[in-house]
């Protein structure tokens, strides 16, 4: 198992390379290069300070140079500081948004991997059934639904119309007075409707994964002799079945990191949320290109990460991965 | 030859009697026809500001209501198809392009090229792919161009896996070995042989793409980073209804409904074009 991990640690070294070049060419490629865009705009940069800044920043040598310490910079998270007035590192504002839009997803993970499951076994078992046309049609609908859309008729509908649930940021105005258990609730509440909608997204897909992983399973031989053991179907489809249908979730999990940080750049916008989602979104639209980049790399550091924990996860819930 | 003929009346057969598949075809034509016709479904201009008649709900003169500036919701949103399709089409294009010419070149002629080309859509599919849009466009001006390049030159690599795939088994058939015998260069190999064989995958990647496409650039214009007013589309609608959510429910429920029935006609289509292809893969 450990010679296992060590291989796959070893093969993400490469990407993670990748990575760094892929964002640096980017950075390269900003009009007016990585300081154009701060000082442009002012008209107290002269050339001369440009030349200085360009200096300071080590513009001014070989681009393999530039690369060098442009990577060494990353291996310790070093992002430079952003371009918006307060000036702070990338690095330090990128470390006070990632809780909150972690928690959501982690939550909106489980919401998924709650409700998909029983869902798609279900629908595999009762083939044809009511539910299973029910739940197949309510699949291919959530596959059209636009996420953001269905946000905003949930705060017409919850927030508006009902006023039961808060439609934006993360805590009430009073939130300071609360005791301890209403500043869970309080939270809580302002948590609703986002971990819905960002777990929405991966419902559908998730269920109908699902719902074709026991398909195929249950048509496997030794479904056959459970059954023909006399076992109960019970303990056929739950013990037999199921178990060996969820293998393959767990890697569907790892793999939807992109999706779920993609997404929270929409909801934690709509729903006015300070996490990761909402600082890439402002620094998208003030053009503040060392946050962008800092962003877009730990978002592709995040994804790695998903990938690595799906396939030790599934090697440690599956022997013959590991073998192969 | 007569071979392929008949398996490809087989294939529309089996198609047009997928009643769903009929329908997202249906919905598609019918998206195609507002488009080409806008006049023909809207009375009103899409950009002619009423400022007596802003935020109106639904009624005669309106039937979708009234927007903040007093346009005419209905002719926004059937002017917005256009805007929808356009992207969908074009970026689709672009990244079925660009996939296909990775995946025949990595898979036809595999060793160092194939290794250099898929280590490289590893490290393009590490990025979240909505992150990657959104950083290429802080770089670029939001434009209804750069949108579909950026959507387009963001989505290829799931195409060229799948082409990459279907040529390695497709280039080992015994058919390609005679083309081969009989002096068959490998560009002829690959667009007469290879690539037909490869369309069917395809077709279904593409029509499943349009769908994310649309959705996409939907979700920028949405963030304000697409489609920019006063051109209207179905995602730059929704801003408007966010913004007037408190007072206009029409402005945000009916363009949400085209983009999901829309959405939901592709990805109809996509499927039964894949059922069709292969009725192994039935249901599941």
């Amino acid at each position: 198992m450990l010679r296992y991990i060590a291989r796959r640690l070893l093969l993400t070294v490469p990407l993670l390379v990748g990575i760094s070049l892929i964002s640096f060419l980017m950075m390269h490629m900003a009009p007016g290069g990585p300081i154009g865009a701060g000082t442009d705009m002012n008209p107290k940069a002269t050339a001369e300070s440009r030349a200085r800044l360009q200096a300071y920043y080590g513009l001014d040598q070989p681009l393999h140079v530039q690369y060098g310490r442009w990577l060494g910079r990353m291996a310790t998270l070093d992002f430079g500081d952003s371009f918006s007035p307060d000036g702070r590192p990338v690095a330090e504002k990128i470390k006070e948004r990632i809780p909150i839009t972690l928690t959501i997803n982690v939550l909106s993970m489980g919401l998924i991997f709650l409700v998909a499951v029983p869902v798609g076994v279900y629908s595999a078992v009762r083939r044809g059934s009511l539910f299973d046309r029910i739940s197949t049609v309510a699949v291919f609908t959530g596959f059209a639904i636009p996420t953001f859309w269905l946000a905003l008729l949930m705060m017409i509908l919850f927030g508006v119309k009902l006023g039961w649930l808060p439609i934006s940021g993360i805590s009430s105005m009073d939130f300071d007075s609360l005791g301890t258990l209403g500043k869970i609730a309080d939270r809580g509440r302002h948590l609703v409707l986002p971990v819905l909608l960002a777990g929405f997204g991966g419902l559908a897909g998730m269920s109908r994964y699902m719902r074709s992983n026991m398909l195929e399973v249950i048509r496997q031989d030794y479904i056959a002799t459970a059954r023909a053991k006399g076992l109960p179907e019970r303990t056929v489809v739950f013990r037999h079945a199921m178990r060996n249908a969820l293998l393959p979730v767990i890697t569907i999990l790892g793999l939807s990191v992109p999706d779920l940080l993609g997404g929270s750049v929409i909801f934690e916008t709509i729903f006015a949320i300070p996490g990761m989602g909402q600082l890439f979104y402002q620094g998208v639209m003030s053009r503040d290109y060392p946050l962008i980049m800092g962003i877009l790399t730990i978002g592709a550091f995040l994804t790695l990460l998903g990938n690595l924990l799906a396939d030790v996860g599934y090697a440690l819930a599956d022997p013959r991965i590991r073998q192969g | 030859m007569n071979g392929s003929r008949v398996m490809g009346r087989d294939f529309a057969h089996r198609l047009l009697r997928n009643r769903l598949a009929a329908a997202g075809g249906a919905v598609i034509l019918f998206f195609f026809l507002v488009s080409a016709l806008p006049g023909l479904f809207a009375s009103h201009e899409p950009n002619r500001i009423d400022i007596v008649n802003i935020l109106r709900p639904p009624s005669a003169a309106h039937p979708l209501g009234t927007d903040d500036l007093g346009r005419d919701v209905l002719a926004r949103v059937v002017h917005g198809a256009r805007v929808s399709l356009k992207v969908g089409f074009v970026a689709v294009g672009i990244a079925t392009a660009l996939g296909l010419l990775v995946g025949l070149l990595s898979g036809f002629y595999g060793g160092w090229v194939d290794a250099v080309l898929m280590r490289f859509v590893d490290m393009m599919l590490c990025f979240p792919t909505f992150f990657l849009i959104l950083s290429v466009i802080a770089f670029l001006e939001p434009s209804i161009w750069n949108i579909m390049a950026v959507i387009g030159l963001t989505g290829w690599m799931g195409v060229a896996r799948l082409v990459r795939a279907e040529t390695l088994s497709i280039k080992e058939r015994d058919f390609v070995a005679a083309a081969r015998a009989q002096g068959a260069g490998d560009a002829r190999i690959i667009f007469r042989h290879v690539l037909p064989n490869t369309l069917a995958p395809i077709l279904v990647a593409a029509t499943l793409g349009v769908a994310g496409a649309i959705l996409t650039e939907s979700a920028l214009s949405f963030l304000g980073i697409g489609v920019q007013p006063p051109t209207p589309s179905w995602g730059n609608i929704l801003t408007a209804g966010k913004d007037n959510i408190e007072y206009a429910w029409w402005l945000s429920l009916f363009p949400g409904l085209a983009i999901l029935v829309t959405v939901l006609g592709y990805n109809l289509l996509g499927e039964g074009i894949r059922d069709a292809a292969d009725p192994r893969l039935k249901g599941r």
